[in-house]
């Protein structure tokens, strides 16, 4: 492994509390809502802000380490960072940007890397222009020729495409991937955003509230999140508080006043269940795992229709059922309707707090 | 015309605004990252001379450079300088006047300085000293800028204090700014006319000059 990290802060409401390691090659997502911390676990990588316990190490050599009184100062740690402005130096050329992290080299050898980045990361023509006049393309490029030329031996990126339109997204996200596969060290790419660390990442490790889980293939996080954050960050909406029957396969939701059947047994730290909106259908009364709904909103999105449904009985506080429709199957759904829905054993995720 | 305040009074301003820069800098730079309470406290301590009438500063400065106070009796007795009556006693009157005025603006634009710049400078292997001369200063040029060209124009106009510590003697400690006092005090208009046009010349092309400054650095970079 070629960085490891186990670090903790406490902060007044919050307390960091993160794993997570990345090898050579390798893309690792901190996937996380906003707050949840993954920011400044990134931050603290880079040395830019300080843990108050645990251990930090890259390719052997140690960065941070709490009991051992080791705290190496950012400049020494090589540690590339591409922040989500870029952070380009605003009174200094592509090209003097680009030079500002060879400031090891004598002045005939910068010239010389520093032409060297500028043709490999497409940036002809602009070496004399400052940031402000470059696209947000060239911006990043600029940003990542720039992180290059320090020589990192890993690169984080917090963020990189948040700020973007989604057409130039898209883009850029490419642009990114091949520059990374190029450098060929650990990543390690923070994210609120599913999407984009399922085209682009490995493993993910979700963080929440602080606190990260383990890292896991982001297939399985899709498929098998094991706790709430994991299933919300993955898309899935449906996330309720859950019982064990005294029947094995049996579950309660107390607030949708519902059993169901479900394909896994119950576990010892299980706590809630979850369902994807579009795992949900409609369904013939009486069928398995069907239960008798009121739709309380419908809601025609991009390609899909969300409902929001009530179950019969349900309290009065109870989060609403959300059900996702083809717009090919779709069906007439008129708010107020009753409606018999049901999901399949298999689509039901029990998880973890 | 003896153009020897002209002289006198640019020489002063002169080193005082060299001595102002740095040390406006510094202390707003330090200060910027102190904790707000301490930050709070000096601010109110260094922000004093530019409320406080002069005449305060001047018999403040007295207190203690005078040849019988402490520090001046102590400089008498080891180097047998005198530090008022100078000519370069002034400057010991501008540079506390003027201190706040370079320090608040520094300040400001320090403050408004967009840290994740600094510490991408650190992530690329750069040590503080270059990211401060290269980047924070660069980038917060035009505050700076506009806070040197004031504590130079204030200098200039200086009185109150720098008659307290510096007096009046032609051609040794006058200044534009008591030169035109003492013309005025014995009736000699005419004179004091021409000075007061010399002050509002330079002073006005001061102002101008910042103002051209301001427009070409406006949109330089944003």
């Amino acid at each position: 492994m070629a960085l490891t990290v186990r670090i903790g802060k406490q902060y007044r409401n919050f307390t960091l509390d993160v794993e997570f390691s990345a090898g050579n090659g390798e893309i690792l997502a901190l996937l996380g809502a906003s707050g949840s911390g993954k920011s400044t676990a990134l931050q603290c990588v880079a040395g830019i802000r300080r843990p108050d316990w645990g251990r930090i190490e890259l390719d052997g050599e140690v960065l941070f380490d709490s009991e051992r009184h080791i705290d190496l100062p950012p400049r020494k740690r090589r540690v590339g960072y591409l922040f989500q402005q870029y952070a380009l130096f605003p009174n200094m050329t592509v090209e003097q940007n680009i030079a500002a992290s060879l400031g090891h080299l004598d002045r005939a050898r910068r010239r010389a890397r520093t032409a060297e980045l500028v043709a490999m990361l497409r940036l002809e023509g602009t070496e004399k222009q400052l940031p402000r006049q470059l696209s947000g393309g060239q911006q990043q490029r600029t940003a990542l020729a720039r992180i290059l030329a320090s020589e990192p031996r890993v690169i984080l990126l917090d963020e990189p495409l948040s700020a973007l339109d989604s057409s130039l997204r898209w883009q850029l996200e490419q642009e990114l991937r091949d520059v990374l596969e190029r450098f060929g060290g650990p990543a390690v790419w923070v994210s609120h955003d599913l999407g984009e660390v399922c085209r682009s990442c490995g493993r993910v490790c979700v963080l929440e509230g602080g606190k990260s889980d383990p890292a896991v293939g982001i297939r399985e996080l899709i498929e098998r999140p094991g706790t709430a954050g994991a299933a919300r960050i993955s898309g899935c909406r449906n996330v309720v508080r859950a019982c064990p029957e005294t029947e094995p396969g049996l579950v309660r939701v107390p607030e949708w006043n519902v059993k169901l059947r479900t394909a896994g047994p119950w576990r010892e730290g299980f706590s809630l269940l979850g369902v994807r909106a579009e795992r949900v259908r409609p369904a013939e009364e009486g069928a398995e795992n069907a239960f008798p709904c009121r739709v309380r909103r419908v809601m025609d999105d991009v390609s899909a229709l969300a409902a929001a449904l009530v179950p019969e009985g349900a309290a009065e506080t109870a989060p609403s059922l959300w059900m996702e429709l083809d717009r090919a199957e779709e069906r007439a759904l008129t708010e107020g309707m009753r409606l018999w829905v049901s999901v399949s054993p298999e689509d039901i995720l029990l998880l973890k707090e | 015309m003896d153009w020897y305040p002209l002289v006198n009074s640019l020489r002063i301003a002169a080193i005082s605004t060299g001595v102002v820069f740095f040390l406006g800098i510094f202390a707003a730079y330090y200060i910027a990252k102190a904790p707000r309470l301490v930050k709070g406290l000096l601010d109110v301590v260094l922000t004093l001379p530019l409320v406080l009438p002069p005449t305060v500063v001047g018999y403040l400065l007295l207190l203690a450079l005078g040849p019988r106070r402490p520090a001046g009796a102590w400089m008498l007795e080891h180097f047998g300088v005198r530090l008022t009556m100078q000519w370069w006693s002034a400057v010991f009157a501008t540079v506390v006047v003027t201190f706040p005025l370079m320090y608040r603006t520094a300040r400001g634009a320090f403050e408004s300085f967009d840290e994740t710049l600094a510490q991408a400078g650190r992530t690329l292997g750069r040590s503080n000293t270059w990211i401060f001369w290269r980047v924070r200063m660069p980038v917060c040029r035009q505050g700076i800028l506009a806070g040197t060209v004031l504590s130079f124009a204030r200098a200039l106009g200086e009185y109150g204090a720098t008659s307290m510590i510096a007096g009046y003697t032609p051609g040794r400690t006058a200044a534009i700014s008591t030169t035109v006092y003492q013309l005025w005090r014995t009736g000699q208009d005419a004179l004091a006319l021409r000075w007061v046009l010399v002050n509002l010349g330079i002073s006005a092309a001061v102002l101008l000059a910042v103002n051209l400054l301001e427009r070409k650095e406006a949109g330089k970079w944003r």
